[in-house]
């Protein structure tokens, strides 16, 4: 039997996948889309220059620290699904050919910003071909008029919005009342009254919309959370560049500059000299990639030759500088191993370089 | 003892890689499959787990051995594959 009573018309849930950096600003951006039902999802980047744990994670006196991936952490706290994309290859070239220039340092942060609200617009551009109904209606990010130098201004806004592909799908809860209003707030999907005009540097309508939430406990990274924006690694990569002669950068060169002291002796080599535990442990997992050096008669560190000697006496001032960071340092004499990848070794025999013989230009970063 | 059925090596990698390739295998799996994934960054022992109670996956053994750690999990209803 059938009715002939016309069921009500259940709203439709709205969905919107947020990019969640595991700061505080996208987290309050997802929470405020929650208040007004709306079904949220997010999606964070790896980019590979992520700050994200990784120093945690590889310095042995930092591992009492509590570990978290903040992105992960965020999502929990707001019982949102999370996908976490591996775009390292695909971001290079947003690094090597910033149509928009780069920061203060090697960020190029708006650049960065129109790929990653593309990237989350193919998804649900592919997740409306697939999924049909469960696709997404719109993209939430936790962007702030003035917050940020380079990529977060008024007139960048726009900019993000029609270069991403996004258009009036990008909603910015934070900011969404100074800017024109976006389709999910034209169609009523959500109530542009309800979201805030948040503009400039200044942290306190955050802190004040987190503590109204309850939301006490969250990332807020100094420098924000790339290693691009950071003055001593960008100077790190650009010095990469110049010594291969060309603007080009592997997922390990990246990491490589995360870690350890750089030291440029040679035009044609580095030395990457760990400085504790943690660090020599990660670096020896390069030593079938590199050429490496480790003290033999005394405890010292694992350097890592990034390039190649061109005669025995780079060697030995290779060596030399090693046995100048090991506990040997005030001998006459250190041996050192210097391996090279297919695991073919000898032993050196070097007085430890003078601390005042090694220049402060040979200091990369 | 827990029996693993599926393996994954992320050693060396470091977060969020172990997190992503963790994610990325079990959207090839089905529901009640369980993966071993073997790591050297001690952060996957919280992020895993993490990952696994946001994205509704079982996690039925954490350990550590010498400079490597350990979780084995199984895979909840949905594998979490997008599309």
């Amino acid at each position: 039997m059938t009715s002939s009573v016309t069921e009500p018309t259940q709203p439709i849930t709205r969905r919107a996948i947020a990019l969640v950096s595991g700061g505080l600003d996208s987290m309050l951006a997802v929470k405020v889309m929650q208040e007004q039902g709306i079904e949220v999802e997010g999606v964070n980047f790896f980019t590979g220059f992520c700050v994200e744990g990784h120093t945690h994670a590889i310095r042995k006196k930092d591992q009492d620290k509590e570990k978290r991936n903040n992105a992960l952490w965020v999502a929990e706290q707001l019982g949102i699904k999370m996908h976490i994309i591996d775009i390292s290859e695909e971001y290079k070239d947003v690094v090597l050919n910033p149509k928009h220039g780069y920061g203060a340092n090697l960020n190029p942060c708006l650049d960065c910003k129109i790929f990653m609200v593309n990237q989350a617009t193919l998804m649900i551009n592919k997740a409306r071909e697939f999924a049909g109904d469960r696709g997404f209606d719109f993209i939430v990010t936790g962007e702030v008029i003035g917050q940020r130098p380079k990529s977060q201004r008024k007139e960048t806004m726009p900019i993000i919005s029609q270069e991403s592909g996004a258009d009036d799908l990008l909603l910015r809860p934070l900011c969404a009342r100074n800017l024109p209003a976006t389709l999910p707030e034209r169609e009523g999907w959500v109530n542009r009254e309800e979201l805030h005009d948040f503009s400039g540097r200044s942290r306190k309508p955050q802190m004040a919309l987190a503590k109204k939430f309850g939301l006490d406990d969250f990332a807020q990274p100094a420098g924000g959370c790339c290693f691009l924006t950071d003055e001593s690694y960008s100077n790190k990569l650009a010095d990469l560049w110049k010594a291969r002669n060309e603007r080009r950068y592997e997922l390990d060169d990246i990491m490589l500059l995360k870690v350890g002291r750089h030291l440029r002796p040679q035009p044609h080599y580095k030395l990457i000299i760990s400085r504790e535990e943690g660090e020599n442990r990660f670096l020896e997992g390069y030593r079938y990639q590199f050429t490496s050096i480790t003290t033999i008669s005394c405890p010292g560190p694992l350097a890592l030759v990034d390039g190649n000697f061109q005669s025995d006496e780079e060697l030995e001032q290779a060596a030399a500088i090693v046995a100048r960071y090991s506990k040997g340092r005030s001998l006459d004499e250190v041996v050192l191993e210097v391996r090279s990848p297919d695991g073919v070794a000898r032993q050196v025999t070097v007085a430890p370089i003078r601390p005042d013989a090694v220049p402060s230009a040979w200091n990369v970063g | 003892m827990t029996e693993a059925l599926h393996e994954l090596d992320v050693r060396r990698m470091l977060c969020p890689m172990p997190v992503i390739k963790t994610q990325n295998k079990v959207r090839t799996l089905a529901t009640g499959d369980c993966l071993r994934v073997v790591c050297t960054d001690p952060g996957a022992l919280n992020d895993i787990p993490a990952w696994c109670r946001i994205n509704g996956h079982e996690v039925l053994e954490t350990g550590e051995a010498g400079n490597e750690v350990f979780v084995v999990l199984r895979v909840g209803e949905d594998n979490g594959a997008l599309f």
